[in-house]
Order: C-alpha cells, then structure tokens, then sequence
C-alpha cells in the first residue's frame, strides 16, 4: 500500500508512543479544538531540583500528522531540561520524522504548541515566569509565526501573508493578503482566532481577508 | 498486482465492469473511426450508429427521447453546460439562481464563478436532514430567476430531495430546474415524463462504466447556448471528438444496473448502519433515515477524527471516505455536515461509506469489526473521549 507519509510517520501513527494522560501533572498544555479539526494535550511530569522532563504523555484528536508528530515530540523531549525542551522546534521534529506532506503542516506544528504550553503552564505554577506582557503588534506577531500557511508550509508571517495588525483598547484587527473565498481562508481564519483570541488582555479579534 | 481491497467510496468512483470494458473494446481496435466520418466511409457509419445507440439506451433510463441527450465528459462538464449554458441564454430574463447550501462541487463552484460575474445567487437552506424547505424555494424565486438546479441525491449524505415538488414549484412559476443527479443515477430512477424536470446531470463512473463520460439530458425546447466552441458535433451543444467507446461503455453500465442489484446494494448499506449504531457508541447517522440513496451511509464516530480513521482503515485493506477536513487538501470540513447543521467536530468525525455491485456481506462484517477496534483505540487516546 501507498500512502502519503515517510514509513516513520506511519509507525508512529500506528503506534504512538508516550500516549495518555498523567493524572495530577506538574505541567499541561492543550492546543487547538475540535473545531480546527486538531487538538492536542501534553502532560509533564519534571524533576524540580534538575528541570529535566522526566515524564510526558500526550492525548490527540487529530489526524496521522498531529498524532505522528505528538509521538516523535514526546521522545525527543524526555529527559531533556524544559529550556532544552522549549527550543524543539517543528521543523526539528518534521525531520525527524522524515518529512510531512506540505498540506499537512497546520496539523503537526499544533504538537509543538501542545508541548511549549505545558512547559509554560510548568513555569507559572512555578514561579519561572516574569510578569504578564502587555499585547503588542511583536505579541501578535510571534503568536502568528505558529499559523501554517498550507500554500507553502511555512507560517503566515515569514510568507507575507499578514499584511497589517492593528492593537485599540483590546481589540485586534489583522489584515491577510487573500480573498475571502479562498480555499484556505478559513482555515486560517481559525487558526489565527485560535493563537490570539486566548491573549489575556485581548477581548475581540477580526480577521480581514482582501476582496 | 491483485487488489484486495475492500472498497467503500463508490461515490467516488466504481470498478469498472467487465461486461462493459468488453462491449467497448471493439470501438477501440476495430471501429474506431469518428461519427462524424458518417458519409466518408463505413466505418465512419458503424460508429455513428453506436453512438446513437448509446444515447437511445441512456435516453430510456430517464424516459427521455435520444435527442434530449447530450454526451459530455461528466458530472462536472454537464452541470457546468447547464447552469453556463441556460443563464447565457436567458441573461436577457434575470440574473437570479438559486442553488441549494449543499450542492457538489460542480454546481456550488459554478454558481460562485457567476456570481463573480454578477449574477445574484440564493444558496438556500436545508434541514437537519439535509432535504430542502420546498416553500422557501418558492418564496425565494423570483421574476428575475433564470434557473433552479437543486441535486436529487446528496453526494456526501446520500439523502434524497423531493424532486416532484421541487420540480412543480419550478414548473408553476415558470423557472427552469437543473438537477445534479449523479448520486441517484440508475439507483432511484427518475421518469422525465412524470417529473418536469429540464436539465439533468448523470455520469458513467458511480455504476461502473468508464471514467470520463456522462451526459446532459436537456428536454426540448429548452434555452441553451453552448458553452465551448469547436466543431459541431452533440447537435452543435458540445463540441469535441465523440468519445464512442466510453458511450458504448456508459450505456452498457446503464443496462446492467438492476432493481435486484439495488435492493441488494441497500440490504447491505442498511447491515452496516444497522451493526454500527447497536454497537457501537456516540454515533450519528448523517442524513435522512427515510429520503437516502440505497448504496450510501454517512455516520459520524464523535471523538475521533476522521482521517486518522480512515488511514488506519486503509492499513487494513478497506477504503472509505470521510468529510474530516485534514482529509481534504482544502483542509474545509464537509460543507454538506456544516450545511445540515452539523459543528466541525461532527465534519472531522464523519466517514462515508458508498457500495456497489462488489460489495459483499463478509466485507460488510469485516469493516464493521475494524471499525469497532478502530474507533475504540483512537478514542482511547482522544482528549475529547471521557473514559468510561
């Protein structure tokens, strides 16, 4: 049989390591939502004294990618320290895994996510985070490096597609170089409500698509 | 290489029969001249009187005359040639179309495609079940409406539309009626007698004839300009070299669908909607229970997406299709699950299942079971799925 996946994706599909939940974690992170199609939880179990992972499990409503990619992230994050932990990226696991189909990179690069918020969720309880940051245009941005742009398989900034963000009193307005009724318009749309809605200081957020 | 595959997704496209793949071959090696060579050469006539032939044996399944039969390259050509064909030629009337919420591609892209041009589109709702509100149809035609073109069977949820309705609701306000139905086609007949319907779609690849072909049925009289230019060929409607082997083929696949066949194809679809609703839990079965197709069950699996299914499906050897978006390479969910009122999640979820003649009873079993165990492990790991 022929399928769209490396040989690696497929095993880790079928037998996904590290997968279930850890009751009571120090740390967990949940990505995405049934309606974005994909949705991840990653719970951390970590030495106080060293800050090494020393236990990771993951659940996945989600596809071959999110499931493989959630696998392959769990390994490479076990035994590693949270900062060793926080700089795996997705392009690291992609590769790790072989490669994943293009069309496919929204669904994988929400594992990664899933992971960086237990490490964050980890840090806060613990008193390893600063204070609150204010919501700038640089926030925004940075949280929009994690929407795909399935055109290329690169996120949304580095492509160009983002062509304004406006920040007024709690309000977010962000303009996208694509017509409404592009095939991926509102996929994006929902990932980028998605990245920003959850800002702590942000209550309204309006994706702008060109005409 | 043999293939074992058990195959679900008929919708999508059939094995061709090998009934049909023989009755054609002669129209390859042998006559295999053009019709339009008719008063050239001989075989220039044999070919001619296949085709004509063909076009007989396909007018009689809609009891229609051959001349209301226009042979095309498919679904997506003959819905094109109809809404294209039919509002270029009545653009001096209106710029009105009403489309329904859930058409297949063909209809929907198309409708988009003229509304860029300016045409004013209604894209109507329908319930839960997917049927359509027969008196919001006639409340939304106006004087300007120029066509209606609402399907007969629903490609993802198999339910059916009320076309004798649909089509006196048409007929009384003097509106033509398209209707895609490639999803019904030989499965739920439809008598062009007795239902006023103007224009309807039908292809060759969903009952196991040849890719490639289908045809519009355009009942007399009615106003259509062509919408491809070339030469002169399908009565100056559709121009192009007739594709004759895949119209013998076409016809050939229409004659050999029988009622029994039917009755057998829904015996089968209504086992597998049966076992899976009894045993197992949180599913919907998408559609109307009363108003499907015969050879199709959409049920949704909640808490499980669905292209992870249908991979692991895949693995063991059964093809099936699901509205999960990560199944498409748009990466939407099903707009037909959304349209009846279904959330994303119920999209993601949902896997279609489509059978034909080759379907067999043991298949039927065996994917159950595999669905079963499937449904259980990836719910197992779902952080939706509360354990019970």
């Amino acid at each position: 049989m022929k399928f769209p996946y490396s040989e690696k994706v497929l095993d880790h599909f079928k037998n996904p390591r590290n997968v279930g939940k850890i009751e009571n974690p120090d740390g967990k992170g949940l990505e995405g939502s049934p309606a974005c199609g994909d949705m991840v939880a990653v719970y951390l179990n970590v030495n106080p004294e060293t800050l090494v992972i020393e236990d990771i499990r993951f659940e996945s409503y989600g596809c071959a990618s999110n499931i493989a990619t959630a696998s392959i992230i769990t390994e490479m994050a076990k035994g590693k320290t949270l900062d060793e932990a926080k700089n795996i990226s997705w392009k690291q696991a992609t590769e790790e895994l072989g490669g994943l189909p293009t069309v496919k990179a929204h669904c994988s690069v929400l594992a990664v996510e899933g992971l960086r918020a237990a490490i964050r969720d980890y840090e806060e309880k613990h008193g390893l985070v600063s204070e609150k940051e204010t919501t700038t245009e640089e926030v925004v941005r940075r949280r929009l490096k994690h929407v795909m742009n399935p055109m290329a398989g690169l996120d949304i900034i580095r492509t160009e597609l983002v062509t304004k963000i406006e920040i007024n009193e709690g309000s977010v307005r962000i303009l996208i170089d694509l017509p409404s009724d592009h095939q991926f318009a509102s996929a994006i749309k929902e990932d980028i409500l998605e990245k920003v809605k959850s800002l702590w200081d942000i209550e309204e957020v309006n994706v702008v698509f060109t005409e | 290489m043999e293939d074992k595959t058990a195959y679900f997704d008929n919708s999508a496209s059939t094995r061709l029969d090998e009934r049909v793949f023989e009755a054609m071959k002669p129209y390859y090696f042998d006559t295999y001249a053009v019709a339009t060579s008719e008063f050239a050469y001989s075989m220039g006539i044999d070919a001619k009187e296949a085709l004509e032939e063909a076009r007989s044996t396909i007018a009689d399944s809609l009891n229609a005359s051959p001349g209301e039969i226009v042979f095309t390259s498919g679904s997506t050509e003959s819905s094109n040639m109809a809404i294209k064909g039919v509002t270029s030629a009545l653009k001096k009337k209106g710029k009105h179309l009403i489309v329904s919420k859930i058409e297949d591609f063909p209809v929907l892209n198309t409708a988009k495609a003229l509304e860029k041009q300016g045409f004013e589109i209604d894209f109507i709702e329908v319930d839960g079940s997917g049927r359509l509100n027969t008196e919001q149809l006639a409340e939304t035609i106006t004087d300007e409406t120029v066509l209606v073109s609402i399907q007969h069977a629903n490609q993802e949820i198999g339910t059916l539309q009320d076309l004798e309705s649909i089509s006196s609701i048409c007929k009384e306000k003097g509106v033509l009626l398209h209707t895609d139905a490639t999803h019904s086609f030989t499965r739920v007949p439809i008598d062009v007698q007795k239902i006023p319907v103007d224009l309807i779609t039908i292809a060759s690849h969903t009952i196991h004839g040849p890719r490639g072909i289908g045809s519009l049925y355009i009942r007399k009289d009615t106003p259509i300009n062509k919408w491809m230019d070339g030469g002169f060929q399908e009565f100056n409607l559709r121009a192009g070299l007739e594709n004759i082997p895949a119209s013998v083929g076409f016809a050939k696949a229409v004659e050999l669908v029988t009622e029994e066949e039917n009755r057998q194809i829904k015996a089968l679809r209504d086992h597998l909607i049966e076992r899976i609703s009894s045993e197992i839990t949180d599913v919907i079965l998408n559609g109307s229970k009363e108003h499907r197709s015969p050879h199709n069950a959409n049920i949704t699996f909640h808490y499980v997406e669905g292209e992870s299914l249908t991979l692991h499906l895949d693995m063991r050897g059964f093809a099936v299709s699901t509205g999960s978006a990560c199944f498409s390479r748009s990466l939407e969910a099903s707009h037909v699950i959304l349209g009846i009122g279904g959330d994303h999640e119920r999209a993601h979820g949902s896997l279609r299942f489509t059978f034909s003649r080759y379907n067999t009873l043991e298949e039927t079993d065996a994917i159950v079971d595999a669905i079963k165990e499937i449904v259980a492990q990836l719910r197992e790991i779902s952080p939706l799925y509360e354990k019970k």
